[in-house]
């Protein structure tokens, strides 16, 4: 067992609390079984003992469990309640799981983002489990009489061997609730461990195969109104005049109304912020009515001229939004021109300008990619009920933690006055990170005096911005006349934000390296969508070195493994941010499953390799060709996460990301003209579809016991340049342009 | 606004709405059945279907006066108990991830099932591609379809 404290500085991890409660709730559950017939799970205890912020003990035994962090579809809502359970020691079987509010004081960073959920709170989860153990054998032992260290624990009972007497939980939970939290406790060893890395299936799996209310869109309080927003429908505009005198004599309709997301002089954080300030709201008793009393408002719009935020926190400064109404055909004449001159070096190595000059030969490809919009199914929505002293929030956000503090801004209240609770949220992709429709619902609700639900319709969810930046990168290699590559560039931007990670592979591997950035101002609002810069870099990397291997003659796997060759045993560079042994491990692991010394008949096969969110993941796409198409019969994945928590659940994100890559990358665009988006629904925004799919996905995770590393974003970026590479050997034809199927 | 006489889930409500409802808004507003879930409102991403007569449709363009005696089935009455082998399969299969579109998933395979009991992987994709699933579980769809065609 590993001694760890309770405490790091002041911070106390565990602390013992009452947790508020969830507000009033018209059929709306927040508890979840680990069970999934209801016949199986005990009979729910007449009381409960809380130990801790993250649990409480009924007196039959049964284990409430608190999920701390928004779920949006990564099954943390399961995984994090392992955790805790693994280290309590108590059986998966008697653990309910129930969805926490947003509550500073007791949880930690309850953001979904990053990829970060299990990683940071691998600890803090263990922890709880672990001083709540500690605390019913201390309970027991003073019952008993015995030392602690004479009692063992196993599924939720306590042991003494020596007399042969044995405990219930629930037999000491009352008492273990009023002890003090242990300094220090033992955490189990990797090896102990009996819930972590066995499958535990969805806790809401039942709930959603039934239709039962989970998601913010299915929220509903007495009383409660319908909201919808009218916004400008281009970037680049604003609200000129209206006229809602029809819409207001329409039936079921209660207000319409201008109002703005921010007061004059609010500090803006990147989190909050929406291209739209102004905006117009239609309230009315039900959904339908709104949607068409929205139609009948007759808006004018006007061009905005130039919009400036003065953003404060995490990616603050001066954010400018330029006058101009642009187009897809401008920016990518302007990324090109970009990409052609000197930008601001973020890492150099050696002499790269010497050594291009000295070149034998030179190799130079572009690379570009379009906005794409998140379009989680749900659509943006939100409850609201705020009122000059109070704001109660209801929904799917990703980042209630930043919203608390943009909330209690907006109202002038203390955050003790705010009251956020997480919903199930159906998808996040990074949409969900920006919540100014959180802003919006509860403006609308002061403003008409009521709870409201905000509800996007998908048009609106499409075209008000917050998107995948569109990228360009320029690549460059030189190579001598041995055809080794002696130096490369990559010269990375974006339209607002820029893709480079100057020190990623091939830093570290190469002698001479330059690494440029740059970026496009844009009155475009964008936004960290999965895999946030990796999500297309990956593709343009791994597409280069592709194309490189061929132009020095070299296997593109034998290439990519003497390049981790060199970053292992003599690294360019002190900066490089991956582990080069892992980076070549989940190479040759995909090597080894997929067989790709043996050529297979009639199969086209790409390979690629990338890091991102601390974790490690190669992909070999295999096409054949069916009845004069080319269809994705195979994809091999190669994963290293360090400890998988939850296996079958891992693989499900990791099928879900790498199609999700090759949807992505194949089918979806966002393109402008003029300000406007010239995609706002399904019919016109393709994303893939069963048809599409590959036939079947391998998956194949190293085994090791480092602590687990990020999953919902590493399986997304990798497989782009697999299928990109893929695609050349079948058509021979390389693509330098997402979407491939339109490219 | 008018009066309507539905038939959902073998029992009969009443509703005094604009007969250019579509039944998803019904559904959702007025039954308080929210399992039908909205999407996207053009038919193109199935996440609102329904069964009308047994039949999968798309709930968000099926007017509430369009609807007649006809019998409306939603996730929520598929099954007495959660326990319709479709249903199973998705949860012995793990399928879901944010959830959202299976709803609309398990009523589409539900009907498909129904005309075509023993479906080749192919059929099943063809008949499915109605249906976004934005996590891209597909692969587990299909695997549960498939599933739930052995039991």
């Amino acid at each position: 067992m590993t001694k760890q404290k309770t405490y790091i500085g002041r911070r106390a991890f565990i602390k013992t609390s009452i947790l508020s409660g969830g507000g009033m709730m018209v059929a709306f559950s927040w508890l979840a079984s680990c069970n999934l017939t209801t016949d199986q799970v005990k009979t729910l205890p007449k009381e409960w003992f809380k130990i801790n912020g993250f649990l409480k003990i009924g007196e039959n035994g049964l284990v409430t469990i608190m999920s701390p962090n928004p779920e949006i579809g990564q099954n943390i809502k399961t995984s994090m309640p392992m955790l805790v359970a693994e280290e309590l020691d108590v059986d998966w079987k008697d653990v309910i799981v129930e969805q926490a509010p947003l509550n500073t004081d007791i949880f930690q960073r309850q953001i979904a983002g990053g990829s970060n959920s299990i990683s940071s709170s691998w600890m803090p989860l263990r922890m709880a489990g672990a001083t709540a153990r500690f605390m019913l054998i201390a309970a027991a032992a003073k019952k008993w009489g015995v030392s602690v260290s004479e009692i063992t624990t196993k599924l939720g009972e306590l042991y003494h061997k020596a007399s042969g007497r044995k405990l219930g939980y629930g037999k000491v939970a009352s008492s273990a609730a009023q002890l003090k939290v242990p300094k220090e406790v033992d955490l189990k060893e990797t090896s102990d461990f009996s819930i972590i890395g066995t499958s535990k299936k969805n806790v809401d799996g039942k709930k959603i195969v039934t239709g039962q209310p989970l998601f913010g869109l299915d929220y509903k309080e007495e009383g409660m109104l319908i909201a919808m927003l009218i916004h400008p429908p281009s970037f680049g505009m604003k609200l000129k005049s209206f006229d809602a005198s029809t819409a207001k004599q329409m039936p079921g309709i209660i207000d319409v109304f201008e109002f703005n997301n921010y007061k004059e002089n609010q500090s803006k954080g990147s989190f909050d912020l929406s291209a739209h300030t102004t905006q117009i709201a239609v309230i009315g008793n039900f959904t339908w009515e709104v949607i068409q009393a929205k139609k009948a408002v007759k808006v004018e719009w006007e061009e905005s001229g130039e919009v400036t935020h003065e953003i404060e926190g995490w990616g603050g400064g001066k954010k400018t939004f330029p006058s101009k109404l642009e187009s897809t055909q401008d920016h990518l004449k302007q990324m090109e021109e970009m990409s052609l001159i000197k930008q601001k070096v973020i890492r150099k190595d050696g002499d790269p300008e010497r050594a291009f000059k000295n070149a034998d030969r030179i190799i130079e490809r572009t690379y570009t990619c379009p906005f794409i919009a998140h379009n989680t199914m749900e659509p943006m929505n939100f409850f609201a009920d705020v009122t000059k002293d109070f704001a109660r929030l209801v929904g799917p956000i990703q980042t209630p933690e930043f919203m608390e503090a943009a909330i209690a801004d907006r109202f002038n209240l203390s955050k003790d006055n705010v009251d956020i609770m997480m919903t199930r949220m159906g998808g996040g992709f990074g949409r969900r990170l920006y919540g100014h429709f959180m802003l919006e619902a509860a403006v609308i609700s002061k403003k008409v005096k009521s709870p409201i639900k905000l509800i996007y319709t998908r048009e609106d969810d499409m075209t008000s911005g917050t998107y995948r930046p569109s990228y360009h990168v320029r690549y460059k290699a030189a190579v001598d006349k041995n055809n080794n590559v002696t130096a490369f560039l990559v010269r990375a931007g974006g339209v607002q934000e820029s893709c480079l990670f100057a020190n990623r592979f091939p830093a570290g591997a190469i002698e001479n390296y330059l690494a440029e950035s740059w970026t496009i101002k844009s009155n475009i609002t964008t936004g960290a969508f999965r895999a946030p810069g990796s999500n297309f870099i990956a593709s343009a990397e791994q597409s280069f070195l592709d194309e490189l291997s061929e132009f020095i003659d070299k296997d593109p796997m034998d290439f990519r493994l003497e390049l981790f060759e060199k970053a292992i045993n003599d690294p360019i560079g002190k900066q490089n941010d991956y582990d080069a042994s892992r980076y070549a491990e989940v190479l040759k692991l995909v090597k080894e499953k997929a067989g790709w010394n043996k050529q297979k008949p009639g199969v086209s096969r790409g390979l690629a390799a990338y890091f991102c969110h601390k974790s490690y993941v190669a992909n070999v796409v295999d096409i054949v060709n069916k009845d004069g198409k080319q269809v994705i019969d195979k994809v091999y994945c190669a994963v290293d996460c360090g400890i998988v928590v939850n296996p079958d659940s891992a693989k499900n994100l990791i099928e879900g990301g790498t199609v999700d890559g090759i949807g992505h990358s194949m089918y979806s665009q966002i393109t402008f003209k003029d300000g406007t988006p010239e995609q706002d629904n399904f019919n016109r925004y393709r994303l893939i579809r069963h048809s599409e799919s590959p036939k079947n996905i391998e998956i194949y995770f190293v085994e090791n016991n480092i602590d687990p590393t990020g999953l919902g974003e590493p399986p997304f970026p990798s497989v782009m340049g697999a299928l990109a590479n893929a695609l050349y050997k079948a058509s021979g034809k390389r693509h330098y342009n997402q979407p491939f199927s339109v490219s | 606004m008018a009066n309507f006489e539905l038939i959902v889930n073998g029992k009969t409500h009443k509703v005094d709405v604009d007969p250019s409802t579509p039944i998803l808004w019904v559904l959702r507003d007025h039954l308080n059945l929210v399992g039908t879930k909205f999407g996207c409102g053009i038919a193109q991403c199935g996440a609102c279907s329904i069964h009308l007569n047994g039949m999968a449709v798309r709930s968000c363009q099926l007017s509430v006066a369009s609807v007649g005696n006809g019998k409306i089935t939603t996730i929520e009455g598929l099954s007495e108990n959660g326990d319709h082998p479709v249903q199973k399969a998705w949860i012995e299969n793990d399928v879901p991830q944010c959830g959202y579109c299976q709803s609309g998933q398990i009523m589409q395979a539900v009907s498909f099932l129904r005309s075509n009991p023993n479906p080749t992987d192919e059929e099943i994709e063809s008949a499915m591609n109605g249906n976004l699933c934005r996590c891209s579980t597909y692969i587990r769809i299909k695997k549960a379809i498939k599933r739930a065609v052995k039991s």
